[in-house]
């Protein structure tokens, strides 16, 4: 056999003293062959990324130095004068990140950007390097690379930027390519092409690809081998088609099962009272340029929506479809400019001052980011009385009513004298559920809730909503552009394109009869569809 | 774009009139500017002939409406004590202001934006805390007192610097230093805190992953993306160029704009206050504009207009 590209062996990254562990990453040891996909998977914490980091030499240097040996190609890494690895990156080993318009510099062109790495590593005159990048443009299928070379970050898409990031990473062609995450930011279509990308880039330049990500998804469509990290260790190693389908570890076999599956459910039957009846809703967005020219967007346009009493609606889309504009619309922090809102039995839309002020009690939201959602100088049990409060509870009232919801999202009532930095990621997320059923709206909207949540964290915070709704009866308004989710919990699932409703259904019968072209697409780019959909759906179970 | 200058253009003259009315109203409702110049002992016919000479006899109303009409055709009118057009005794002294503070200004950034950036990549270090806290004394320091003291050591006891006037590039030494000394504090601490949000950012993990040299990442990565904070700060502390002159030209006897600004105001002439505020006031909207204009040279999202 011959040598591995990459072997790594023991490898410890320790934190800096005073941390909530001695190391990042543990006794690590792998080995990744030329041409090969390992993913490494983990949920945060697990040190994936600082594995990444290490390897490329971009550890924060506010830690202490890693220990162990990072072989590459026969070389120990951590050993090389910084001078000489320097040299190594961006020309033998390569990286692509997670955010692909932050990762570029706002203030160049992108080609100014991907020609850098040319300047820096050969000798090539300035004509020959623009024919290089435009060549590398139309490798990574960018349209019309003559004018993307001389385009500005924020003039491209999301996947657009992680094309010209994949060009910069194999402008010298490299034998080893770290991909940290590079398609969790983007929509599920545009993530099926880049992965595409990669993999027709690995069977064409042999390229090794360390494979970074948290989703069990993008693993059955890329990886060859899985390693499963978990708190800086190794839990699990192998071929991925063995670890997908016969997990060994026990955290394997969990963290497989949170993973939402695409499982479409049938509506629940003896839904009566509607709570919210939206009909012609429309927002029109105009910006007007430098020169003066207006330019307008239909983020929503004519859509009619209706949710009922304990029901629970989806809305699914691509970014920039508009179901986050529709659901601002429909708790009116955007002014719709167009349609009617009836909120359980009562006119919303139109509502000013006071008016509006009360009403709002019926219509809450949870946002997607748990740790910008909550005030940091406010106690959990202060920012979940404070709505009750203006709403006309009394103060101890609402106190006692702060307590029992902290123990009905599961936290405990000790948490209420507690502020938002001292929680993690998913008990914020539960305080901000507290916090938006404490007026006992009738409407609940969920704004890409759990998406910035660990899978495990995601699967309790989908039962906790439904836990809440069975016991209050909130109509409650989903949306989320991951598919898996939404077929899960959803009674019907409304699809939306360019600020229209093109299709709604209930799960069991869109996934298995989309009548909309687009709808299909989406289903198709959902990843891991081809492994990880359970082949029976489930049969409705019908709601109280 | 002709918009875009249009507006900019409008906001410029109201700024400027709003200026001008606020200086009017003051002026005229603080005291009697022919008593102040006369003397309390003047007779009144010598009095009343003043007030004819000059319009002072007219209506408020009517002396506010002939100013503007002047102003607006460029004309300042001439100084109520040596009868000279205000327009040419004050851009006698910009010259020496100008200078005075392009030197300070070169030196604060000279000294300021470096030791921001220095203190920034070892953040947390002794150098770091080291340049803080000099930032900190910088903008602490009042700079009259700082002007006195330097006097104090430079001119009377070592007997190596002019204490006051100008004419050699040693009369520069002391004032600059004087005026710069806030600025140089204040452009630190910026630089400082601008270069630590942008050093977290992923297209300097990305420009560090393509090979690119630390000297290089600093210089062509992170300060640019840095530079928007720090224009604004420079363009801030522009009128902190003009207050400040006001104090160190005063203690180093530097024949600039500031004295001749408290000696005007000191004097009741009117027509000098108004033509000096006037004339800042412009520096100030100036100023605004280059910075405005220079956001967009550095940052491609505010010239597009997305």
């Amino acid at each position: 056999m011959t040598a591995p590209l990459l072997d790594i062996r023991n490898l410890f990254v320790p934190l800096p003293a005073g941390a909530d562990r001695a190391y990042a990453v543990e006794d690590l040891s792998f080995s990744l062959a030329k041409g090969e996909i390992l993913c490494i998977v983990g949920e945060t914490g697990s040190g994936k990324s600082l594995t990444a980091m290490a390897t490329m030499g971009l550890l924060p240097p506010n830690l202490p130095r890693a220990s162990g040996q990072v072989s590459f190609e026969g070389t120990d890494l951590l050993t090389l004068p910084a001078s000489t690895r320097r040299k190594m990156a961006g020309s033998r080993l390569a990286m692509i990140f997670q955010e692909p318009i932050a990762a570029l510099n706002p203030i160049y062109t992108v080609g100014k950007q991907v020609s850098e790495t040319f300047k820096l590593h050969t000798d090539l005159r300035p004509d020959a390097i623009k024919a290089r990048v435009i060549d590398l443009f139309r490798e990574v299928r960018l349209p019309n690379p003559e004018e993307i070379f001389n385009a500005y970050p924020h003039q491209l898409s999301g996947g657009q930027c992680q094309r010209v990031m994949i060009a910069s990473a194999l402008a010298l062609d490299p034998s080893l390519l770290i991909a940290d995450e590079p398609t969790t930011a983007l929509d599920v279509t545009t993530q099926a092409q880049i992965l595409k990308l990669m993999l027709d880039l690995r069977e064409k330049h042999g390229t090794g690809i360390l494979f970074i990500t948290h989703d069990f998804g993008v693993v059955a469509e890329i990886a060859d081998r899985v390693a499963v990290m978990r708190q800086g260790r190794l839990v699990e190693i192998g071929p991925a088609a063995e670890v997908l389908a016969h997990p060994k570890a026990e955290y394997t076999q969990k963290l497989l099962a949170a993973v939402p599956k695409l499982e479409p459910r049938h509506a629940r039957s003896g839904l009566t009272e509607t709570v919210l009846k939206a009909s012609g809703v429309a927002k029109l967005f105009t910006s007007r340029t430098v020169l003066g020219t207006t330019r307008e967007v239909r983020a929503v346009d004519n859509v009619d929506l209706t949710i009922r009493r304990g029901e629970t609606v989806g809305l699914v889309g691509e970014s920039g479809s508009g179901k986050s504009t529709l659901a601002q619309c429909v708790i009116r922090l955007v002014e719709p400019d167009q349609g009617d809102l009836v909120i359980s039995g009562e006119t919303f839309s139109g509502l000013q001052g006071a008016a509006l002020r009360a009403a709002r009690q019926r219509v809450q939201i949870v946002f997607q980011d748990p740790y910008t959602a909550l005030d940091p100088r406010q106690t959990a049990g202060n920012a979940i009385a404070e709505g009750p409060i203006i709403h006309g509870l009394s103060r101890a009232k609402a106190k006692e009513r702060a307590l029992d919801l902290l123990e009905a999202v599961g936290l405990d009532r000790s948490a209420a004298a507690r502020f938002p930095h001292e929680f993690s990621g998913g008990q914020r997320q539960r305080i901000c559920i507290a916090r938006a059923l404490a007026v006992e709206p009738q409407l609940l909207i969920a704004d890409e809730s759990v998406s910035a949540l660990d899978v495990s964290v995601q699967a309790q915070i989908l039962d906790l909503l439904a836990e809440m709704q069975e016991r209050l009866q909130f109509g409650l308004l989903f949306i989320t552009h991951d598919l898996r989710v939404a077929s899960r919990i959803c009674d019907r699932i409304a699809v939306m394109r360019q600020g229209r409703i093109v299709e709604q259904e209930e799960p069991a019968e869109l996934f298995a009869h989309p009548r909309e072209n687009y709808t299909r697409e989406l289903l198709a780019a959902v990843p891991g569809s081809g492994r990880l959909i359970s082949p029976a759906s489930r049969t409705g179970n019908a709601g109280s | 774009m002709t918009r875009f200058w249009l507006i900019k253009f409008l906001r410029t003259v109201l700024t400027l009139w709003l200026v001008v009315t606020f200086t009017f109203i003051v002026l005229r409702t603080s005291g009697d500017p022919v008593v102040a110049l006369l003397g309390g002992d003047a007779m009144p016919d010598e009095i009343e002939q003043f007030r004819q000479q000059w319009g002072l006899d007219q209506p408020l109303f009517v002396q506010y409406l002939q100013y503007v009409a002047q102003m607006a055709t460029g004309q300042f009118g001439d100084s109520l004590r040596d009868h000279r057009p205000v327009i040419d005794i004050i851009f006698e002294r910009v010259p020496a202001t100008l200078s005075l503070g392009l030197a300070a200004y070169l030196m604060a950034a000279l000294i300021g934006i470096p030791a921001g950036i220095l203190a920034a990549l070892r953040r947390g270090s002794f150098i770091d805390r080291a340049i803080m806290a000099f930032a900190v004394f910088g903008f602490a320091l009042p700079n009259f007192f700082l002007g006195i003291l330097m006097i104090l050591f430079f001119s009377l006891i070592l007997q190596v610097l002019p204490s006051s006037g100008t004419g050699t590039i040693w009369h520069f030494i002391m004032p600059a230093i004087t005026l710069g000394t806030f600025t140089a504090g204040t452009l630190a601490r910026f630089t400082r805190s601008a270069m630590l949000e942008v050093l977290e950012k992923p297209y300097m993990r990305a420009a560090a992953a393509k090979g690119v040299p630390a000297i290089k990442r600093i210089l062509f990565h992170a300060l640019p993306n840095a530079a928007i904070p720090i224009v604004t700060i420079i363009g801030l502390n522009l009128g902190q160029l003009i207050a400040g002159a006001i104090v160190v030209e005063t203690v180093f006897a530097w024949p600039g704009v500031g004295r001749l600004l408290v000696t005007a105001v000191s004097q009741r002439d009117l027509a000098l206050v108004q033509g000096l505020v006037l004339v800042i006031a412009t520096t100030m909207v100036l100023a605004n504009l280059i910075v405005d204009l220079t956001y967009g040279l550095l940052d491609p999202r505010i010239r597009k207009g997305a």
